[in-house]
This record gives structure tokens, C-alpha cells and sequence, in this order.
């Protein structure tokens, strides 16, 4: 039982102001990751996942006003000085942006990109750095003599590879990744998804894993959380909430994903009907009740929180509330 | 999972796919690729021929919806390019209704009409300035239908599931939700009134919840109007889905060809495997290959997919004795018949000569 983790979020909100009003993105959630670990978000595109990786290490835009906790090893991220926050940052919480492939310098060798931050960062010669990138390199299974190439020499995971080196390049004790695979092919999306795997066990890191993706999560995260208009609707370990989910959104969201061999999913696709809401056009109450298929006539109204429903599973479904109430 | 979550659950029409249609007589495929081989070649590639389709046998049957899976680079894309007339075979025909396609103006026209591409990307495929009415508009003015332009337009959204059809004329792309662009799209194909969509990844781009409701279109479609889909896909997931036939592509060539049910529930080729132990929500250990795919300038020796073949490095190939051959000998273009399960693997032909003699003797 650690007393503090690596990173802790309690009731974090962020509002993004606009021209044309407030724009509630992230409505209030908690979550918390320890060494070794990796928890997974889940969720639709404008449901806020990627907003919490920003907030983390301050990276949202002016217009954004944040509340609540963000505790890195116990430190409030939201009250650090700029110094500070600058040392944080890929020291101790790194970020590995959708994309982020595209995001290194094509005329410049990867061996410097990567020696950039650690140069920035810690007290080490030119030369002490580079052999660190040499290390990274092998680390995530690239030859250390890579160093000298330049990115249009790599191939997409390759690519990818390299963005986790950066990563890890001032040895941070969390990683946020943000879709880390979502423009990979499925085979190289394994590879990598494998090798962050073994790192998290080897070095013990922190990794919070976002994607829409829900076959990426299940196998890749110990927990997961869903994510709704800017709210967790349902956590728990991931076997659990995608094996037997409670919640009618994580429910529907598993079954658009069909199990390859089952009867059922044959000649019948699954979904929703209607589309996700606009964070500033939210429905009252449950803000998932007007797509939801077993929506109670309190729905609109109801006021929720994260009811238990398992072993460590929880969520946001005032059905969870009622069937815990008959068998407490 | 008993709970049926309403619209987006069509149920299941068997009565129309292409395997039924075969028992009543012999059917002309819409379409039909012959041996067909594309290659690009250029000042930027020093001399070195890509041979990004390397040799093809495929047909689609009236009201059948066939997936082509596989890794990007596989040569998927270039494949229904060719299906679209898009890109000329060096080698090889692409038939419609067992005619030839011809490459003049004219009639390249004719069969586009006739052939329709749905693209991956809705919010790329269509263009922000122009409204609903116009973009679908656009390709009866270019083939200059007959009828009432309004009404055209107006039925092609409906079947769409855009309804009803007026509300959306005037709207443009950035007032509509990702999956309603891609139906947008789709009504842009269907107002042609086409016999094939080709599909190429048509929800990847889509949010999860919404992707079902798009993938049930195609199969009602598919029922209502006896269109035939090729849908271009890594998605094993979607073929289960929607597919009747699905064939894998690897490397320019289909390895693995069948009814979707035969060749996902019990594949026969290890990339299949492979491709399969990635895909899905699955908590068993993934066959994960190493690399990414070869390149298609240097097609290996032998079965093209041997330096990355699971079965070949674990000894399985040598246990049977076809190493050798998987090294050496090509394997032939599969067959393009619409029933049969077919795979391009030394070790199921192996397997199977020996089938008699050798109770199962490939064991997973």
C-alpha cells in the first residue's frame, strides 16, 4: 500500500472558454496510477481523453480554465512555478502525442532529437548523452547505430519507436500516451503495443494509455476507465468491463468491436444510433440517456456518481445504483 | 449478449448472397480480375519495378459483399484501384458482366457509373464548400442522368438513411456528425444507381458507436437493392461482420481466399493466423510478426510470405518437409471460384495430400 502514487487526478475539469460560451470538456474525474501499472481511457472522439493528457503537464491552451488536483508523485502539477513545471516536464511525466510520428524534425538526425531533451534536462556531456540515446535505441529494439539516420529512414513503427525512446529519454517515472498506434498497421500496432508492455514491466514506469481503440486497451491495460462528454461512465479492471461490461455505453462500445467467431456479430453489425453530444449542448441528467437502449424515465434527471458493480468495477448507470440496493 | 440494440441491428438476409445465387445456375460475375499485375516503376525508384499486385484472380457475384484484407503496402488499395479502372493492369483483365473493361474516355465513364468508390475518409472526401445537395448532385450532372435532378438527389440520401432528405440539402460537411458525412458520401455512389460499391476502409475513420450503424447500410443495401460490395479493410473484425467471401492479401497476391465464416473461424495460412491472434479482443497471446512487410521490389523467393512465416521459423515446415519448397518453389495464383476455401501455403497442400494417412497434421 504506497501511500502516493505516481500520478493522482482528483476531480479535474476543464473549460475551455470560447466566443460563444463555456465549453465544459472535462466534467470531474478522478484517477490515479501506480509504478509498474497501466490504466487505459477509453472513449469516443470529443469526449475529453485527450484534454486530461494536456492538463496533465499544463500543455492546454490559455482559454482553458482547470480545477481540481493533479498530483505528480504528490506534487500539485497546477501550482508549480514555471521552473518547475519546466523540469516536470520529461522528467518526470512525458507525453507521447497522436501522431506524434509525424512531429520529428525530417533534416535532422533522430540521435540528436532524441539527445535534445536530455541535454536540456540533466548535467551530461554531448558525448554521455548520446551514448543514453544509443541505449534508448536498443531499448526499443533499434540498432544504437540508428542514431545517425534521419526519419524518412524509418518506416511508420519504426517511427513510432523512436517517439518512445523520446519518451523515455530523462527517465520519467509516468508516460501518457495519446492513440500511440492508432495510424500503424495492425501487425506493427501489436509489436509496438508489445514493447510498451515490457517496458512498463521492466522499468516500472506509470503509463496511461488513451484510444478509442478497445482491443488495444484490453490487452494492453490492467484497468481502464470509459469515458462519456467529459466523465468517466464505467472502471474497473479491463477484463472485467469489457468481459461484462455495466454500463449500456462501455456495453454498446464492446459490441462495435464483434468477437471474430461468434454466431451473433454474423450479418449484424453493431452501434448506436445518434452521435455523441457536443460538450456544450449536453443532455440533462445522464448525458448518455438519449442513445441509451434501457434509459429509465429518471434518466434526464438523475443526478449520478460511480456506483460499485464488481470486484474493483464500477460506473455511472442509475441500473447499477438499483441492482446494488436489492443485493447489498 | 441478448440485448439487441435496436436500429443498428438488421437481421440476417442469407437468402441473397452469392453463395445461394450459385445453386440456382451458373451467374456471371459483376466483376471478375484475370491474372491481373500492376506495377509502378519511375526516375524516384532507380530502375527497381514495384510489383504492387502480382498476379490476382478475383470475382464478386451479384449481391455479394467480398472483403480484401490485409498490412497497408499489401497492395489491397492498387487492387480495387485497378477494379476502378483507376490504375491499367501491365498485365491481366478486369471484366464486368464477363466483358472486358476497355481503357478509352468513353467507356471508363460508363463503368465508373456502373462501379462506385465509397473512400475511408468522409471529411477528406468531400468538399467544405459545397452543400449535401451539391456533392451529391455533382456525379448525375456528370453522367448526365435522366429524371428530375431534385428527386435523384432526394431518393439517393433516403436510401442513405439521410431522412428525411430535404432537411439535409443545404447542410454542409462541417454541420454534420462524422457518420452522416460518411452517408453522405455513400448517397453520392448510390444517386449513379451503381451494381458495385467499392468500399475502401469505409468506417476507420468513424467513431465505434456510429461504425455499426454504417456497416448495417451496407448490408441493407446489399438486401434492398442486390448491390455487390468490395470493402478494402485491415479489419478482420468488420469482414465477420458483413463479409461473405473474404480473401487476405499478402504481398501483391491473395494467400487465403473463402466464405468469411470458413477462413476467419478456421484459417489455413499462418499470416492469416498471425493477422487473426492480432485482431479483435482477444486475451490469448498475439502471433506477432516480426518486421513490417517486405517490399514489394524485392519479392521473395519461393512463398513470398516464407521470411516472416511463423510456421517456418518454429520448425513446423521442416517437421512436414516442405521447408525446402517454401524457399524455393512459387506457389500458383489461387483459383477465383466463389464457394471454395483456398489457401497459398506449401503446408496446407502438404496437410491436405497427405490428409488421408495423417490425422490432421497441422495442429494449429
Amino acid at each position: 500500500m504506497t501511500a502516493i502514487s505516481l500520478l493522482e487526478i482528483k476531480d479535474l475539469t476543464v473549460t475551455y472558454s470560447s466566443s460563444d460560451g463555456d465549453i465544459p470538456a472535462v466534467r470531474g474525474i478522478d484517477l490515479r496510477v501506480d509504478p509498474g501499472q497501466t490504466l487505459g481511457v477509453a472513449g469516443e472522439s470529443g469526449c475529453g481523453k485527450s484534454t486530461i493528457v494536456a492538463s496533465v503537464l499544463r500543455l492546454l491552451p490559455r482559454s482553458a480554465v482547470v480545477t481540481g488536483q493533479i498530483l505528480l508523485d504528490g506534487e500539485d502539477v497546477l501550482e508549480m512555478g514555471w521552473g518547475r513545471l519546466r523540469a516536470a516536464r520529461w522528467a518526470e511525466a512525458s507525453v507521447i502525442f497522436q501522431g506524434a510520428m509525424h512531429s520529428l524534425n525530417p533534416v535532422q538526425r533522430v540521435g540528436k532529437q532524441i539527445a535534445e531533451p536530455i541535454l536540456v534536462h540533466e548535467q551530461m556531456s554531448e558525448q554521455e548523452a548520446y551514448a543514453r540515446v544509443g541505449e534508448l535505441l536498443e531499448q526499443v529494439g533499434l540498432p544504437a547505430s540508428r542514431a545517425y539516420n534521419y526519419p524518412h529512414q524509418f518506416s511508420g513503427g519504426q517511427k513510432q519507436r523512436l517517439m518512445i525512446a523520446m519518451a523515455l529519454a530523462c527517465r520519467p517515472k509516468v508516460i501518457l500516451a495519446d492513440e500511440p498506434t492508432t495510424a500503424l498497421d495492425v501487425m506493427v500496432q501489436a509489436q509496438v503495443l508489445g514493447l510498451m508492455s515490457e517496458l512498463v514491466r521492466e522499468l516500472g514506469v506509470g503509463l496511461i494509455l488513451i484510444s478509442h481503440d478497445l482491443s488495444v486497451l484490453s490487452r494492453t491495460c490492467q484497468r481502464v476507465a470509459v469515458m462519456y462528454a467529459g466523465k468517466f461512465v464505467e472502471q474497473g479492471p479491463s477484463d472485467q468491463v469489457f468481459g461484462s461490461p455495466s454500463h449500456p455505453y462501455t456495453e454498446a462500445l464492446a459490441a462495435a468491436f464483434p468477437t471474430i467467431g461468434d454466431r451473433a456479430f454474423r450479418y449484424a453489425p453493431r452501434g448506436l444510433g445518434g452521435d455523441p453530444p457536443h460538450p456544450q449542448d449536453l443532455p440533462t441528467g445522464c448525458p448518455f440517456h438519449p442513445r441509451c437502449p434501457v434509459a429509465q424515465p429518471e434518466c434526464p434527471t438523475a443526478s449520478l456518481e460511480l456506483w460499485p458493480s464488481g470486484p474493483g468495477q464500477s460506473a455511472a448507470c442509475v441500473l447499477v445504483r438499483d441492482r446494488d440496493r436489492v443485493s447489498p | 449478449m441478448s440485448a439487441e440494440p435496436g436500429p443498428a441491428a438488421p437481421s440476417a438476409e442469407p437468402g441473397t448472397t452469392g453463395a445461394e445465387a450459385t445453386q440456382a445456375g451458373p451467374v456471371t460475375p459483376v466483376l471478375q480480375v484475370d491474372g491481373v499485375e500492376v506495377r509502378f516503376s519511375g526516375r524516384a525508384m532507380k530502375g527497381k519495378v514495384a510489383r504492387a499486385v502480382d498476379g490476382v484472380d478475383l470475382q464478386i457475384l451479384p449481391g455479394e459483399i467480398v472483403a480484401l484484407a490485409g498490412e497497408s503496402g499489401c497492395g489491397k488499395t492498387t487492387l480495387a484501384r485497378t477494379i476502378l479502372g483507376l490504375e491499367k493492369p501491365a498485365s491481366g483483365v478486369v471484366r464486368r458482366h464477363g466483358v472486358p473493361l476497355h481503357y478509352s474516355s468513353k467507356a471508363l465513364r460508363a463503368y465508373r457509373r456502373e462501379v462506385q468508390l465509397v473512400l475511408q475518409d468522409p471529411t477528406g472526401a468531400l468538399n467544405p464548400r459545397q452543400s449535401v445537395y451539391e456533392a451529391v448532385a455533382e456525379g448525375i450532372r456528370i453522367h448526365r442522368l435522366p429524371g428530375n435532378e431534385e428527386e435523384l438527389v432526394a431518393t439517393a440520401l433516403s436510401k442513405a438513411g439521410l431522412r428525411p432528405p430535404e432537411r439535409f440539402f443545404l447542410r454542409y460537411p462541417h454541420e454534420l456528425s462524422g457518420g452522416q458525412r460518411q452517408r453522405v458520401v455513400i448517397a453520392g455512389a448510390l444517386a449513379l444507381e451503381p451494381s458495385v460499391i467499392v468500399a475502401d476502409e469505409p468506417v476507420s475513420s468513424l467513431d465505434a458507436s456510429v461504425r455499426g450503424e454504417i456497416l448495417a447500410l451496407l448490408l441493407k443495401l446489399r438486401t434492398e437493392m442486390g448491390l455487390s460490395v468490395l470493402v478494402v479493410t485491415h479489419d478482420l473484425g468488420l469482414a465477420w461482420n458483413i463479409a461473405d467471401r473474404i480473401a487476405v492479401m499478402y504481398l501483391g497476391r491473395i494467400v487465403e481466399v473463402g466464405p468469411a465464416e470458413q477462413v476467419l473461424a478456421d484459417p489455413q495460412h499462418p499470416y492469416t493466423k498471425a493477422l487473426l491472434s492480432v485482431a479483435g479482443i482477444g486475451f490469448d497471446d498475439p502471433i506477432t510478426l516480426t518486421g513490417e512487410p517486405p517490399d514489394p521490389t524485392r519479392i521473395p523467393g519461393g512463398c513470398r510470405f516464407h521470411p516472416r512465416c511463423p510456421a517456418l521459423l518454429s520448425g513446423l515446415a521442416t517437421a512436414a518437409g516442405v521447408d525446402g519448397a517454401c524457399r524455393s518453389v512459387p506457389l500458383p495464383i489461387l483459383p477465383a471460384d466463389f464457394s471454395g476455401h483456398h489457401a497459398a501455403c506449401h503446408l496446407v497442400t502438404a496437410g491436405l495430400a497427405s490428409v488421408g494417412d495423417l490425422e490432421g497434421p497441422l495442429g494449429g
